[in-house]
């Protein structure tokens, strides 16, 4: 499962993850009424509250840059007598989607006034926000986080996530932060530092100072980056985070480090042992069949194509997909009805497939392990009956009883095309969908 | 011989009075493997389905010298039933248990270490050498004694490649669901080393699917040690990146773990890789017969 910026931000807080302060905000009006909230509640950064109250001379002019839709900001050294206050005040209008790269797309902007953060947030706001990770057509915002700026020194990337490999948790850094990891591996993965830490012992200071020193963090801030990480960690395993990801990880120019983005994914399978974080799930932000499907307890994954797919156990279920595919014909989704196929499930299973409007036929390949298939058999026929089905149907059981249950199928009337073996369902259904 | 159970394995069941539980214990009874009772805390001293029922695995293994169990424990409590087998000192303990959570599973993956027992699974289907030892919830029947060694991540995947070569006249060894999970107690190359020492096992399928590097890293064992014939299929070669494919492992994440990769690395290290779930005996059938 997946939440959104904001939301990521409020759990890493319990954990004392050094963060900018920000708020939600769902309209222009109360962008504007958060900014006015945030103005003077850098308490984390005091320098940054400073200014107001500091000797003129110190004083120093906040600059701020875009490049690429990724905002910089840099501190010049002015004399005060030309400065209006105001002017250290900035604000960050962020996009809320499940989706990375949304300053690629425009979806973060630097606000220097009240009256740019009420601009900025009644673009945004609405948009469809398209990234290199959304689909297409881009993703609707609904709504949007307003956060204080911060002087950054360097940008730099950390995360924890599992490693399947070894079985233990690692802590991953690059000096490469802002950029899309995925490319820093591919290209210059001598630039990714890896620390592995064992679930059992957990994160030790050492393990901080191994990548706070490989990062060439400065001296004063190596404890910082020990106890940030510390925090991290003990966030991920106390939340069952699957992916723990901040990117950029910044460095201020006091050497304080500063979360200013955070993912955070979760396993769903400890989900039951996070009610709270269970709630946070924006179901706007997800395919509403598959959303539907998980209600039944169905794996359901859209896909392009147009051939409807249901399938027990997963395994079979991709490899259904790939024996369409090897036939010439697209699959429209991955459906897993799992180990027990009975007659709800078919049935709910069908009205899924049948609401998406490329669906031109369905495939059914059950392996009737310890079901039988005329029990199986019975159930699809009293699906397609209820779902009053008008396309082309195919399908393949096998397993115990095969042979009553494709008997009850030919005489139910219904225009059921049965198939003998995985690839004869497969060239019926894509000659299904030709015809 | 036959990899790891046989006619003589004798099996508990830990989560036996449960539906899962009990509906399976049955089964692998009637299927002839020595199923000699079931651990339930709480009702220790009940009869079950004409299974005894004790409180602690200790006390199980105790009272009937069981060297296996079989897990259907709920996923809450799943870690803590597998580490109670491991400290019991069991031979194996096959976890059937879908959705245990993952950090769980690290703890437990830990706990294994430098201790006797072998955990297969979780998330799997079990295992099963024909006509001996069925633990698990695979169709003991579509199943046929024989000399291929079949290991899979996969579930009903697996029934359709043992169902293939039933009818091809191949049996089986024993064949190994590994479950799949990201995490997970036996791997590949486990099996593989078995297998490859196992004098009954003549040939080897190997069907593995998109996510983490475990198929690659069977390729290259088997390029290094296996002296016997592998054929392979990858599930998830129309899987999309990012979606998790019904399995918790099964995920293209990062661009890493797709169907392709593992196909590549599996043929350069000389595995016959079949492009279509229909053909896996078939597959076999050919480089047996040369």
């Amino acid at each position: 499962m997946n939440v959104h910026e904001y939301q990521a931000k409020a759990l890493l807080k319990r954990y004392k993850v050094p963060l900018l302060n920000g708020k939600v905000a769902f309209s222009s009006e109360e962008a504007v009424q958060n900014a006015k909230t945030l103005k003077s509640s850098g308490d984390l950064l005091p320098e940054r509250a400073q200014p107001e109250h500091s000797q003129p001379e110190l004083l120093r002019d906040v600059k701020a840059t875009e490049t690429n839709g990724k905002v910089t900001m840099h501190h010049v050294q002015t004399t005060s007598g030309d400065i209006n206050p105001t002017q250290y005040n900035v604000w960050v209008v962020k996009a809320q989607i499940h989706a990375g790269g949304r300053g690629k797309g425009g979806g973060v902007k630097l606000a220097k006034s009240f009256e740019e953060v009420q601009s900025y947030a009644s673009k945004i706001l609405g948009m469809m926000l398209k990234t290199p990770q959304t689909p297409p057509e881009g993703k609707k915002v609904h709504k949007i986080y307003i956060e204080e700026g911060c002087d950054i020194a360097k940008e730099f990337y950390c995360a924890l996530l599992v490693d399947r490999a070894t079985s233990q948790i690692v802590l991953m850094g690059s000096s490469e932060g802002g950029m899309d990891i995925e490319e820093v591996a591919a290209k210059t993965p001598e630039k990714i530092i890896k620390v592995f830490i064992d679930p059992v012992t957990g994160y030790q200071p050492f393990h901080g100072r191994k990548l706070a020193f490989a990062l060439r963090l400065p001296a004063g801030s190596i404890q910082k980056a020990v106890s940030f990480w510390g925090s991290l960690y003990k966030a991920f395993t106390e939340l069952d985070c699957s992916l723990c990801e901040i990117n950029p990880l910044v460095l201020t120019k006091s050497g304080d480090l500063i979360a200013l983005d955070a993912k955070l994914n979760f396993d769903d399978n400890a989900l039951f042992r996070h009610p709270d974080v269970a709630e946070m799930r924006d179901s706007t932000e997800e395919n509403p069949l598959e959303t539907e499907a998980a209600k039944y307890d169905l794996a359901y994954i859209s896909l392009d194509g147009n051939i409807g797919c249901m399938v027990n156990g997963a395994g079979l279920a991709m490899s259904t997909l790939d024996i369409i595919q090897l036939h010439g014909g697209m699959p429209a989704n991955f459906l897993d009805v799992g180990g027990g196929a009975n007659r709800e499930k078919v049935t709910a299973a069908f009205k899924i497939i049948l609401q998406d409007p490329k669906v031109k036929a369905i495939l059914v390949n059950i392996f009737g392990g310890i079901m039988k298939c005329d029990v199986i058999a019975e159930g699809i026929i009293a699906a397609a009956n209820e779902v009053k089905l008008q396309v082309p149907l195919v399908v393949r059981l096998q397993g115990t009883n095969v042979e009553k249950g494709r008997k009850l199928l030919g005489e139910s009337g219904l225009k059921i095309t049965p198939a003998e073996n995985l690839s004869d369902a497969a060239s019926k259904v894509v000659a299904a969908v030709r015809s | 011989m036959a990899i790891w159970i046989n006619k003589d394995t004798k099996v508990i069941c830990q989560g036996l009075t449960g539906s899962q539980g009990t509906f399976h214990s049955v089964a692998c009874r009637e299927y002839g493997s020595k199923m000699v009772g079931g651990v339930s805390p709480g009702k220790g001293g009940q009869v079950h389905e004409g299974f005894a029922v004790f409180n602690t695995v200790q006390e199980a293994k105790e009272k009937t010298s069981c060297n296996v169990s079989m897990i259907f424990v709920p996923p809450p409590f799943a870690a803590d039933a597998i580490c109670e087998a491991v400290d019991a000192e069991l031979d194996l303990v096959v976890a059937i248990t879908e959705g245990i959570p993952v950090l769980d599973m690290l703890r437990v993956k830990k706990y294994l270490q430098g201790k006797k027992t072998r955990l297969i699974g979780p998330n799997c289907p079990g295992l099963i050498t024909p006509e001996a030892c069925k633990i698990g919830i695979m169709p003991g029947h579509i199943h046929k004694s024989g000399h291929v060694g079949v290991l899979s991540r996969s579930g009903t995947l697996t029934y359709e490649a043992v169902f293939q070569l039933t009818n091809a006249g191949l049996g089986q060894s024993t064949c190994v669901g590994i479950g799949g999970d990201p995490i997970n107690g036996t791997n590949f190359i486990d099996v593989l080393e078995a297998f490859n020492r196992d004098s009954q096992t003549k040939a080897v399928v190997l069907i593995g699917e998109i996510g983490g590097s475990a198929e690659e890293e069977a390729a290259y064992y088997i390029k290094r040690e296996m002296k016997k014939p592998v054929v392979g299929f990858i599930a998830g070669q129309a899987a999309p990146k990012g979606k998790r494919m019904g399995h918790a492992g099964a995920i293209i994440s990062g661009g890493k773990g797709t169907a392709q990769e593992k196909i590549a690395t599996l043929e350069s290290c000389g595995v016959k890789v079949t492009r279509s779930p229909a053909d896996i005996a078939k597959t076999l059938l050919e480089i047996w017969r040369g």
